[in-house]
């Protein structure tokens, strides 16, 4: 009786965090249209890389229809990679439309933002026009199904990708990586400040 | 197994309110009602606090801004349709400035929701923002005003004895300026002239 009782209480709190999502605002550009999965497991993988690795390459595809490969700022740009989990959930769909009105800050830090999900093409064009127009590539890791997060260790057991920032330098190296509670926006600052280190 | 059945509500209930310490409302205010307490940090800069007629420091009840009509826009710098609508909302600050007869009667704020200071202070500077912007970086306010999507209007007006009431509370999609000033003076009971 006593371990059943104990159960009972267990259940009942376990439910209730779950109900408890995370606080979240949500821009009306997306209308009713966001699917809340509730408040998740804040990680949910191992990174493969660390800060002074040689950034993996990849290339992907981009909403624009261009491929897009990291190598191709080698010796030019540093490179803000953003991984977010999912189109057309809260906290990922109130996250670009930020990076969106600071492109000045990317530009005097000499680098270039890509936006990187697990979605296909279709899903990222249809989500990403709800952003206005977005200035930076928005690469699509559908296939192989999440490769690219996989190759940097923040592909979730869900097949989601982690939310997370990798800041690399013109040399291709690993600067910075933030791998954030999936429940929680990065605030704008942190990437800010670790970018502007890179041009001390 | 009655028993069990209030045991587990009671858990349930009791881990929410804990694990969550201030209750979100469940709806945005209702016009006719008076504004959820909020309190707000006085402004730094000198001309921010001058529109709004507040003391050099500490904090501020909504209510305490000397006007007789504030709109408060729910904001994120984060929010496409609030970037959209900047240039609209900064037009009406214009409108109003420029009429001697509503000048210092209808004040403008913005209320940050989940942004940072920093964020906050990207939007003003990218947008060029003359009214007084606020952070609410912890989703606080945002929870006592009913986790309103963004951007979100909410119209007050303080009566002669200092109390208030609001009279318009709704989700963005202003479009022009000027449309939304007229509509405001209505719903306030304000003329265009600015006497009640």
């Amino acid at each position: 009786m006593k371990k059943r009782y104990c159960l009972i209480v267990l259940s009942g709190i376990i439910i209730a965090f779950l109900m408890n999502a995370a606080a979240f605002g949500l821009s009306d550009a997306f209308k009713n249209n966001i699917y809340n999965p509730g408040k998740l497991k804040p990680t949910d993988s191992v990174l493969k890389v660390k800060t002074g690795d040689r950034a993996p390459d990849f290339t992907l595809p981009a909403v624009s229809g261009k491929k897009i490969s990291l190598g191709r700022y080698l010796g030019k740009k540093n490179v803000v990679i953003s991984f977010v989990p999912a189109a057309w959930t809260p906290v990922c769909s109130d996250q670009w439309p930020g990076y969106n009105i600071v492109k000045d800050i990317f530009d005097e830090n000499d680098a270039i933002l890509l936006g990187i999900t697990v979605d296909n093409i279709p899903t990222l064009f249809s989500w990403t026009n709800q952003m206005g127009k977005l200035w930076f590539p928005v690469l699509s890791d559908f296939w192989p199904h999440g490769g690219v997060a996989d190759a940097y260790g923040v592909l979730r057991t869900d097949g989601t990708a982690e939310r997370a920032i990798f800041i690399i330098d013109k040399n291709g190296i690993i600067r910075c990586i933030d791998v954030y509670d999936i429940n929680l926006r990065p605030r704008l600052e942190s990437i800010v400040r670790e970018l502007e280190k890179l041009c001390k | 197994m009655k028993r069990i059945i209030i045991l587990f509500i009671a858990v349930a209930v009791s881990a929410l309110i804990f694990n969550h310490p201030v209750p979100a409302a469940e709806s945005p205010p209702v016009k006719g009602e008076t504004l959820p307490e909020i309190n707000l940090a006085v402004p730094q800069k000198s001309e921010h606090r001058s529109y709004l007629g507040l003391p050099v420091s500490g904090l501020f009840k909504i209510p305490d801004i000397k006007a007789r009509v504030i709109l408060i826009e729910i904001f994120s710098m984060y929010c496409p349709h609030c970037q959209k609508e900047a240039p609209e909302i900064n037009e009406m600050y214009k409108l109003v400035e420029d009429k001697p007869n509503l000048r210092g009667k209808i004040k403008l704020i913005g209320i940050g929701a989940g942004n940072s200071p920093y964020e906050v202070e990207i939007f003003r500077k990218t947008y060029n923002i003359p009214f007084p912007l606020f952070s609410d970086g912890d989703f606080s306010i945002h929870d006592i005003l009913g986790e309103v999507r963004t951007p979100y209007f909410i119209g007050i007006k303080i009566n002669d004895d200092g109390s208030h009431k609001v009279f318009y509370s709704r989700l963005g999609g202003i479009e022009k300026a000027d449309k939304f000033l007229e509509l405001i003076l209505r719903l306030a009971g304000l003329k265009q002239g600015g006497s009640k």
